[in-house]
């Protein structure tokens, strides 16, 4: 923050530099967005028409009709919901539950263990992808959401450094008072900890599944058949089938975006904070 | 307590290992194990259909002797990271400076800018896919037309495919960047400026003398994060070069590692050569991390 001062010539100059560079800035970024939604809706002489335009004649929802017929992209809308949802509950509660093992007990083992997790995190998916696809494949878990979902979960140990970090910092006489009354280890987690992590748990739900519904990789290595396809999958084999079909491959990528789109408007603060605070990636 | 004996404090223990187990079961079997067995599955061959065969060294000595795709690969990767990082580190900085100045709408830009780093890196390649499409209906070609320059043969030509994705990712990396950048500045003590602003420095001045300084270990940060996210460069490459001549593009001008690796893998299943190209990938990576971990040891002090 540079503070004005002075209402100089100088920093008048700057600040409309500024909005210039800003909102230049700001048009780059929406325009691949609106030319996405616009061509989604445009007839196919349109899509072919010379000059391109950003005005859509005679709008149709025949690239929406043709997609939908084409693909079962509910039920693609189903496996994305269906596994990102899952790896997320989990993750959540998995997550937190450990954290608090690893941030308030002492156990034999605990910072070699604590430790290997953290280490991992340096270790590049390359490395674990192909042993992984091969455990996959043995046990019979290709093209099923266990296959989908259950190696996905594995990818927890930010999560548990994060929840640990947390955790860490709640005083140890708020759990020794709650021992005292008499509870259970686990319902020191329910009713002491988890009210108290909320605003983390939130944060990395929300990276979670944002990461899972975008992700890209692991469905594409351990699923080929077509009913079991997610959401980023349908659409690259969109692209790759249909790729002159630009309507309906736009179409697609609406139906791809808008939900994560919805989920970040809502949610935008949160977000936008979490990385800061973070690092996290969607 | 005294006496307890290694079980007895095992079983007291028994609840944190509950609490544990469940994670820490899939991280050994998905995590851990795979990084020892790829290792191990590096020095052999290894279809999938048969068991790996113990080879020692010959896949390590054939990706770097007898590999000229490999080393295009790296050559490629190496491009596209040093075009990436720069370009998009700066202008991400240049994006938070600005965003950070009192301002309206500051946090419609935010998200604005932000957008990209939420949708899925599959569906932006799809958008700029149409974006470059060929000379008569592709929207930029169009605007580079109207500008009074050649249309741009973006994705088919071997020179600019390339480019294309390079550009394309600096846009998509630029939100992420721009709010590490603005959690960084939030650290600069604000008396710094208004000390700056009684000595009668300009806008300029304040950012060379006082912003880029003190800013020194989130650019670190960001630029070497930037460089470990780029160097892995995958889903970009697979989605606007995919199709009939397979991954990699035209004469494979924008194959790169990651994509070399991929092809290898799961569509020739050499899995054991690729393996080795994993441990590779990785050995680069973790030099990159190390100095990382030197350059961040340099502290700034004020």
């Amino acid at each position: 923050m540079f503070p004005d001062t002075g209402i100089g010539k100088e920093s008048l100059v700057i600040k409309t530099f500024i909005y210039v560079f800003l909102i230049a800035g700001a048009v780059t970024m929406a325009l691949p967005y609106v030319w996405m939604l616009v061509t989604s809706f445009k007839p196919l002489e349109e899509i072919h028409a010379f000059p391109p335009t950003f005005m859509i004649k005679n709008p149709t929802l025949q690239p929406y009709k043709d997609l939908f017929s084409m693909m079962p992209m509910m039920r693609y809308m189903f496996n994305s919901l269906f596994v990102a949802g899952a790896v997320t509950l989990f993750n959540v509660f998995a997550t937190s539950l450990a954290g608090y093992a690893f941030a308030k007990h002492k156990f034999w083992g605990r910072d070699i263990i604590f430790f290997l997790f953290i280490g991992s995190l340096m270790i590049p998916w390359q490395v674990n992808i192909i042993p992984g696809f091969v455990i996959v494949k043995k046990l019979g878990w290709l093209n099923s959401y266990k296959g989908l979902i259950i190696p996905s979960m594995a990818w927890c140990a930010f999560g548990i450094f994060l929840n640990r970090q947390f955790i860490y910092s709640i005083p140890d006489d708020l759990i020794d008072a709650a021992r005292i009354d008499g509870c259970s280890e686990f319902m020191i987690y329910r009713k002491v900890i988890l009210p108290l992590i909320r605003p983390v748990l939130s944060t990395m739900a929300i990276f979670t599944f944002l990461q899972q519904w975008n992700n890209f990789v692991w469905p594409l290595v351990v699923i080929h058949t077509s009913r079991m396809r997610t959401i980023p999958l349908a659409l690259a084999v969109l692209t790759g089938q249909f790729g002159s079909k630009f309507a309906m491959v736009m179409a697609g990528a609406v139906v791809a975006t808008l939900p994560i789109l919805i989920v970040y408007l809502v949610f935008q603060k949160y977000i936008i904070k979490g990385v800061a605070m973070t690092g996290l990636k969607a | 307590m005294g006496e307890e004996t290694f079980l007895q404090k095992l079983n007291r223990q028994k609840i944190s290992y509950l609490f544990i187990i469940v994670p820490l079961a899939l991280f050994i079997v998905f995590q851990l194990a795979p990084v020892f067995i790829s290792f191990l599955w590096s020095f052999t061959k290894y279809d999938v259909l048969s068991s790996p065969r113990f080879v020692g060294l010959e896949n390590y000595r054939n990706i770097l002797f007898n590999d000229p795709l490999f080393w295009k690969a790296m050559k490629n990767t190496v491009f596209y990271v040093l075009g990436v990082v720069p370009a998009g580190v700066c202008l991400s900085l240049l994006l938070a400076v600005a965003i950070d100045q009192k301002i309206r709408f500051k946090n419609f830009f935010k998200s604005i800018f932000f957008l990209p780093t939420v949708t899925a890196i599959v569906a932006v390649s799809v958008i700029w896919k149409w974006l470059y499409a060929g000379e008569k209906y592709g929207l930029l070609n169009y605007w580079i037309m109207k500008l009074g320059f050649q249309p741009v043969d973006w994705l088919a030509s071997p020179e600019w495919t390339l480019p294309s994705i390079m550009i394309m990712s600096i846009w998509a990396g630029l939100g992420y960047n721009m709010i590490l950048f603005l959690a960084g500045l939030q650290t600069i003590p604000s008396a710094m400026y208004e000390a700056a602003d009684i000595d009668g420095a300009g806008f300029w001045d304040k950012f060379f003398n006082i912003t880029l300084p003190l800013l020194k270990p989130t650019i670190v940060f960001v630029t070497m994060m930037s460089f470990i996210f780029s160097f892995q460069v995958f889903e970009q490459v697979y989605i606007m070069t995919g199709g009939q001549e397979g991954i990699g593009g035209v004469l494979n001008s924008a194959l790169t590692i990651v994509a070399y690796l991929y092809d290898k893998g799961f569509q020739k299943f050499q899995m054991g050569y690729a393996s080795a190209l994993a441990y590779l990938i990785f050995s680069c990576i973790f030099v990159l991390t190390m100095v990382n971990k030197r350059l961040m040891k340099t502290e700034v002090r004020y």
